[in-house]
């Protein structure tokens, strides 16, 4: 399959710090693949490298065979490539189908003047977003939230709200930072569910995972990452039996 | 009669202030102490306009509103940076050099001396006299402003707006270009305070700088507290309130040297107490 995202030779250093390190790797369109690895492997830094969120000091991002380094979070996020947060990020004070709303693209509504001059075509297309937006409540299986503040939703609902975020945005890749952690099996069970759903979509998911279970059971390809390098690209079945990858994930010296 | 008309169009100028005011701070979370200024350089605008150039009120008010906008998208600027308390000292700066050139460019303003004999307010040639006639005008402006910011805060617009104020970050995720919503949202309110600006020039006819310090800014600001951040109602109601209640302290017939004390402490107590009892306002709603 072909590659939609790709980091050439990437680093990024805090300080003295060098949080990616000359990292190179490509994602497969329409499947999942999970980076895994150690804490301060570089898996997050990396994903804040591909949604222009950080800026590398070297090195290119290349999404759809377009070079985006550089390009500011919500040029990125408009061109296809759209991610979540470890913290989620939900808008709390707002309602569940506002906080899809506001994910939709391309809105007329948000041009200031049109709201004065074409408030027809303004209201016409919010009742089509709104629409949309509900498709991606669907997707979830939380319409009957629709109405309600999301902070009132339950962590795992909230959790699931970021994944119809991203359904509503119509993205082509969708970048989930720890999709499941916090959840209990039956709601890890739900987003697992969710997230294979979105490649029946035709999307593309890259998952940052530490929940070895689940990027088994999900992904296609695992990228092992550690010390802001790319150690290992493969199948699941091989790269989580790599013994000395292994011994890396758990802290002890290969 | 004329004196409760009086402080009615006071009221209405204000609340068109406040209401402006509160589509930054209420709606996009944009905390700014500039407002009085842009308030002021609708005042000035308009002044200078008719005094000078003889044009008609309204034109003048309109290129206020238009300067207005200007300015205001250049304190926006340093509101391209995340944090909320940078905004704040800059729109302090803001307040202070903008209050100072009213003060100080003598050969434009006349500074301390202040601009007398601002010619009344006019629509199409027809002038507008007495108080009855602004009280028209006031309940015109009025509508004008709660028309605009209708339209803005119930639009996708504002929901934009309100996806800011809670988390920036999440909303540039979204792919929304949020720096250019804090820049039209600054436009629109430093415009509709020029507005009220315009308006409060032509009805008193005189005005100095000391109606556009930053004490004038924070009591906008106290009016969108009292009355209720992020509501359409609420700016008007908190307006009212301010205006009126030393207006009312007029009638217990305290000294006038003890009354402006006791207003300024009323003032500040009405912040603390609503802060502690009820810190969204008269007409917000309980979180």
């Amino acid at each position: 399959m072909g590659v939609i995202l790709e980091a050439r030779d990437v680093s990024k250093a805090f300080g003295g710090l060098r949080a990616v390190n000359g990292a190179s790797v490509a994602f497969a369109a329409r499947q999942i693949t999970s980076i895994i690895g150690p804490n301060g492997a570089g898996k997050t830094t990396l994903f804040n490298l591909l949604t222009g969120f950080v800026a590398p000091d070297a090195g290119r991002i290349v999404f759809e065979d377009t070079d985006i380094t550089g390009w500011p979070p919500y040029r990125v996020a408009i061109k296809g490539l759209a991610r979540s947060f470890q913290d989620l990020r939900v808008l709390t004070q707002m309602t569940v189908l506002e906080n899809l709303c506001l994910a939709r693209p391309n809105q007329a509504g948000e041009q200031l003047l049109a709201n004065f001059f074409s408030g027809r075509r303004v209201r016409k297309q919010e009742a089509a977003e709104r629409e949309r937006a509900l498709e991606a409540l669907e997707f979830i299986r939380l319409r009957e939230k629709a109405d309600e503040p999301a902070h009132r939703l339950s962590y795992g609902q909230q959790k699931l709200l970021v994944i119809a975020r991203l359904v509503a945005m119509d993205a082509e890749v969708m970048m989930l930072d720890e999709p499941t952690a916090g959840l209990d099996p039956s709601m890890i069970e739900r987003v697992s569910d969710a997230i294979r759903r979105l490649v029946e979509l035709g999307k593309t998911v890259v998952l940052v995972e530490h929940n070895l279970d689940v990027v088994r059971a999900l992904s296609e390809e695992v990228v092992f990452m550690n010390e802001g390098r790319v150690l290992e690209v493969g199948p699941p079945a091989r790269v989580l039996s790599d013994r000395d990858l292994i011994n890396v994930y758990l802290g002890l010296s290969a | 009669m004329e004196y409760i008309l009086h402080i009615l169009i006071f009221m209405g100028i204000y609340g068109i202030a406040a209401a402006s005011f509160n589509l930054l701070i209420g709606y996009a979370g944009l905390f700014s102490l500039a407002h009085a200024a842009f308030f002021g350089v609708g005042a000035y605008s308009s002044a200078l306009l008719t005094l000078r150039l003889d044009w008609p009120p309204l034109a003048a008010a309109a290129a206020g509103m238009a300067i207005a906008a200007i300015l205001s998208s250049v304190v926006a600027l340093p509101s391209l940076r995340v944090s909320g308390d940078y905004l704040v000292v800059t729109s302090f700066g803001i307040q202070v050099l903008l209050y100072t050139v009213f003060l100080n460019w003598t050969g434009l303003t006349r500074g301390a001396m202040g601009l007398p004999g601002i010619p009344p307010a006019s629509l199409l040639g027809l002038q507008v006299t007495g108080h009855l006639g602004y009280v028209v005008l006031t309940l015109a402006a009025l509508a004008f402003t709660v028309w605009v910011l209708r339209r803005v805060v119930l639009s996708p617009f504002g929901r934009v707006l309100k996806g800011i104020r809670e988390d920036e970050v999440a909303v540039e995720a979204l792919g929304k270009h949020v720096y250019r919503f804090k820049v039209l949202a600054f436009v629109v309110a430093g415009s509709l305070a020029s507005l009220g600006g315009s308006l409060f020039a032509h009805y008193v006819s005189f005005i100095d700088p000391y109606s556009f310090t930053l004490d004038e800014s924070v009591f906008l600001l106290g009016s969108v507290i009292v009355g209720g951040t992020a509501t359409l109602r609420g700016p008007f109601v908190g307006a009212v309130i301010l205006v009126g209640i030393p207006e009312l302290l007029r009638f217990v017939g305290l000294p006038q040297n003890v009354a402006a004390t006791v207003r300024q402490m009323l003032f500040g107590a009405l912040l603390v107490v609503f802060m502690r009892f009820r810190p969204q306002g008269i007409c917000g709603e309980q979180a």
